[in-house]
């Protein structure tokens, strides 16, 4: 029997585990599947959200725009489709989303919803802003019987963080936001699925109440982990359409 | 204390009232009518009649669908998508069909009408005949003349059959009772006697025909261009009346609403596709992007709600068809107006506006990141004489449709409130003219009226 010449015997293909090697790297680099290629391809495709909401959606109580980052998917979700639809009323946030699917926006929603990221710490209130803030702890963390006002954590959670899978964290949002939203809340131009809870209880909020919640809630730091909670403690005091609308 | 007194400072030009500023219309108006009907060689008695299309359906191959087996309802469907009437008959976040959307024209707001099957407000109580008439002749079941944002200059040349089967498409909706919405217009647009005039002027009943030397394929991609898809709507220049400009057939055109240019059709420094393959045509249509170009603003909508939902047949049909569209030459005009370098600073402060807002994505050398973020150098929606697609873009973003083949688009975002007008102008001017580019400065003064048109 010949042997082959040693030229030859060195350009043989390259032995079957370098191969498999090679394969198992090429599939690590190209499969779309992997979670952190998945999350990096959307990172890339939300850089129209990110250019206003910060880095992974984490923005901060120094502006104007809300944090993004952890809040509940289903919410999230719910706020784009009104975006999109003309429910909610912010002219950039309309017409970026105009040409996209539910589907899509539920992919942006859940993109946002996993984003754990550390929230920075408030903005610290001057003093008369604290006295002002004391009312608002007060309808915060026990609402006003008297005037049929639940306390907000009644339903966003005994830490403010939120409740899956459709209720958002008040914590961690620009003061000025929190204040446009309650604002449009009340006036009506922000509304939810009906029943419409939110707006009930807006409705009967006066212009300082919203002025001292605002002061309160941006005023709070975040627990750590900040996340909503699985799951209310109490049956709610109102039924919310947003909620029902997840189930 | 002596103050002096409150002076209101007036315009530099007294304005004249409104009725000074019509006669001269009113006047043209009429005189263009008593000439028609005296000198024209048009018999006006002959106008608003119905005619009878009779189009050889042979020459259209087979039906709009692939399948031969479709309902009418079916194909009513499917019409229904090719002519986008969802999108204006259904309010932003409404009932489907049930009307209300403001079509913007520059003689005030059109409102869509209700298209479900509900009697009091909707077309319950229509026939198919009555139905026919609105698409075929403008003229609504009462007898009033419709307004051409209604495309009816396009959908006259639909087939009865097809008009039959949008019909019985509607009519199997849901009812939904849903008053349709008064037009906003100004006097005299808002006259019956003014749309009688317009249509004098304008419109006459015609079917569509077909060019028997061309492919069926051809002749099946113009029919859905011209009549159902309605492209010239946007892309065909149209006069001061708003009527179509047919010598200048998909020449491009400045959008009703005043934010967006229609790129023209037939100029390969636009939106010509004469060079490219039907294919990539199909490629675009289908779902929003092409090797060569991208859909974005108001035709990512058309993409999102009409184009995506054509078969691959027909939409390689009107991918052959606007492939053969003639060339116009460029206008002495524009020759006159080639660009002059641009200012240096202006070159100079885009550069670093662009390196900290732009690079990143649309890479260092305008590369772009294929598949996600599009190039800049050498694109002609880039280098487009005309700026307010690119200004659009900067102020105020935009994604990609998502369609079923491109499901999740890249987007750009605003930048309407990181830039002021003198560097939005900058960063414009300098991704016009650099990597090779060549093209007009963009001004602040462009980007103020940009601006300024989308608060009106």
């Amino acid at each position: 029997m010949r042997s082959l010449p040693e030229t030859t015997r060195r350009t043989l293909p390259l032995p079957g585990w370098s191969l498999a090697w090679f394969a198992a790297a090429w599939l690590a680099v190209c499969l779309p599947g992997t979670p952190a290629r998945a999350d990096e391809a959307m990172a890339q495709r939300t850089r129209a959200c990110t250019v206003c909401h910060g880095e992974q959606g984490r923005a901060g109580p120094d502006g104007y725009y809300p944090r993004l980052a952890g809040k509940p998917a289903g919410y999230l979700f719910h706020q784009l489709q009104h975006f999109r639809d003309g429910r909610r009323h912010y002219g950039l946030m309309n017409r970026l989303l105009q040409p996209l699917s539910d589907d899509y926006l539920m992919r942006i929603a859940q993109h946002f919803a996993d984003q754990q990221v550390p929230y920075p710490p408030p903005l610290p209130l001057s003093a008369t802003e604290r006295s002002a803030a004391a009312a608002g702890e007060a309808l915060a963390l026990r609402g006003d019987a008297a005037r049929g006002l639940p306390a907000c954590t009644a339903c966003h959670g005994a830490t403010l963080t939120g409740v899956l899978p459709a209720t958002p964290g008040l914590l961690g949002l620009p003061r000025d936001y929190l204040s446009a939203q309650l604002g449009a809340w009340r006036a009506g131009q922000r509304r939810a699925h009906a029943p419409d809870c939110m707006a009930e209880i807006a409705q009967k909020l006066t212009l300082p109440d919203i002025h001292a919640l605002s002061l309160w809630l941006s005023a709070q730091p975040a627990p750590v982990p900040a996340r909503p909670a699985a799951q209310l403690k109490a049956e709610p005091p109102l039924r919310c359409g947003s909620v029902l609308a997840t189930r | 204390m002596n103050r002096p007194p409150l002076r209101v400072p007036e315009p530099p030009f007294p304005r004249p009232s409104a009725t000074r500023r019509l006669l001269p219309m009113l006047a043209v108006m009429i005189m263009a009518l008593l000439w028609l009907t005296f000198y024209g060689d048009i018999d006006l008695s002959s106008l608003n009649k119905p005619v009878t299309p009779e189009v050889p359906v042979e020459r259209l191959g087979r039906p709009l669908d692939d399948s031969d087996s479709l309902t009418p309802v079916e194909r009513g469907a499917y019409l229904a998508r090719a002519g986008n009437c969802a999108y204006c008959h259904t309010a932003p976040g409404g009932a489907p069909y049930a009307g209300g959307r403001a079509v913007a024209t520059p003689f005030g707001d059109v409102y869509a009408g209700n298209l479900t099957p509900e009697r009091k407000t909707g077309i319950g109580g229509w026939s198919a005949d009555d139905f026919w008439h609105a698409m075929h002749e403008g003229r609504s079941r009462d007898g009033r003349l419709l307004y051409p944002a209604f495309p009816y200059p396009a959908f006259t040349g639909i087939r009865r059959e097809d008009s039959d089967a949008l019909f019985a498409y509607l009519m199997q909706l849901r009812p939904v009772e849903q008053a349709n919405r008064a037009h906003t217009l100004r006097w005299p647009y808002s006259t019956q006697a003014a749309l009688r005039v317009w249509q004098w002027l304008y419109f006459s009943p015609a079917p569509w025909s077909p060019e028997p030397q061309r492919s069926a394929e051809w002749n099946r991609g113009a029919y859905l261009v011209q009549t159902l898809a309605h492209c010239g709507s946007c892309h065909t220049p149209r006069n001061r009346f708003g009527a179509a400009n047919d010598d200048r057939r998909f020449a491009g055109a400045l959008m009703p609403d005043g934010l967006w240019h229609a790129p023209s059709l037939r100029s390969i420094d636009e939106a010509g596709v004469q060079q490219w393959s039907a294919e990539d045509v199909a490629r675009l249509l289908r779902s929003g992007r092409a090797p060569r170009g991208s859909a974005q603003g108001p035709m990512a909508e058309v993409v999102l709600h009409s184009t995506q939902h054509f078969s691959d047949v027909d939409l390689v049909a009107m991918g052959q068809y606007l492939k053969s569209l003639s060339v116009l030459p460029a206008t002495d005009e524009a020759v006159a107006l080639a660009p002059r370098a641009p200012d240096t600073r202006l070159m100079q402060s885009g550069a670093a506006i662009y390196e900290r807002h732009c690079a990143d994505c649309h890479g260092k050398q305008g590369e772009g990141l294929p598949g996600a973020f599009p190039a800049l150098a050498g694109q002609r929606s880039v280098l487009m004489e005309n700026s307010h697609n690119l200004l659009q873009s900067l102020l105020y973003g935009g994604y990609g449709p998502s369609t079923r083949t491109a499901p999740l688009p890249h987007g750009m975002p605003p930048f309407m409130l990181t830039l002021n007008d003198i560097e939005s102008a900058a960063v414009l001017t300098y991704i016009r003219n650099a990597w090779g580019n060549v093209a007009p400065e963009v001004t602040p003064l462009d980007v103020q009226r940009q601006r300024d048109a989308a608060i009106r």
